[in-house]
């Protein structure tokens, strides 16, 4: 089945961000497509590759970024949350003149539309939040 | 088409799960995830009122472990699941809605 996920909230806020790496490992363990983790609001915090958690705990950002790698998953951050956090890749750098990018492996900035098209083309949705 | 309703934060922090309760369409059922899986201990203020819901109720295991719950005893009607069996919920059921 074709699953879409939307992750509403940043990491270490609560649980959101932890459960739904969790759910989306199991789904794809369990032979599920995942069309695509969408990051909305905070949730975009998660794609920033300059978070250093301590070293025993659980590096949220890493933890998305392997599972992209290992399963070509597509995670997306929108791009007005992101522009609002700080969150800027290559093309935003140059767009608005800012003197570094800071997003991580694995993941890219698009719009809302990224949102309404995997949610049309997928068979369920499940949203993850505060 | 019957609708697995995911709540994450305790009732007795937020009404989402009364909320929920109150306006699930009976044939569906109820996840409590995170902080809300507090809901289920037996004995507690809302156990009662989640067995005697139209809906089936689910409880993620993890989340309960987290929380000290393990062992806690659950109302025979409400069902431990653990993140594969999130996943077959949101499989069986037709639709998936978060409630914040």
């Amino acid at each position: 089945m074709k699953i879409a996920v939307v992750v509403n909230e940043g990491p270490y806020q609560h649980q959101a961000a932890d459960s739904a790496w969790h759910f989306v490992s199991a789904a794809l363990a369990r032979g599920h497509e995942i069309n695509r983790v969408f990051f909305y609001h905070d949730g975009v915090n998660n794609g920033s590759r300059l978070t250093t958690p301590p070293q025993d705990d659980r590096h949220i950002q890493q933890r998305w970024s392997e599972l992209a790698r290992q399963h070509n998953l597509d995670l997306v951050l929108c791009v007005a949350a992101c522009q609002r956090r700080g969150l800027v890749d290559a093309d935003e750098k140059k767009r608005h003149g800012k003197d570094a990018d800071n997003i991580a492996d694995g993941f890219r900035i698009s719009g809302l539309g990224q949102l309404i098209e995997a949610s049309v083309e997928a068979d369920r949705v499940v949203s993850f939040g505060d | 088409m019957a609708t697995l309703n995911i709540v994450n934060k305790s009732p007795f922090e937020k009404h989402t799960l009364s909320q929920c309760l109150s306006r699930a369409a009976p044939g569906g059922a109820i996840l409590l995830i995170e902080d809300a899986v507090c809901a289920v201990i037996k004995g507690g203020a809302y156990a009662e009122q989640l067995v005697t819901g139209q809906q089936k109720v689910y409880v993620l295991e993890p989340d309960l472990a987290a929380r000290g719950f393990a062992d806690a005893a659950l109302p025979d009607s409400i069902n431990r699941v653990d993140y594969n069996g999130f996943v077959d919920l949101v499989t069986q059921y037709d639709l998936v809605h978060s409630w914040f």
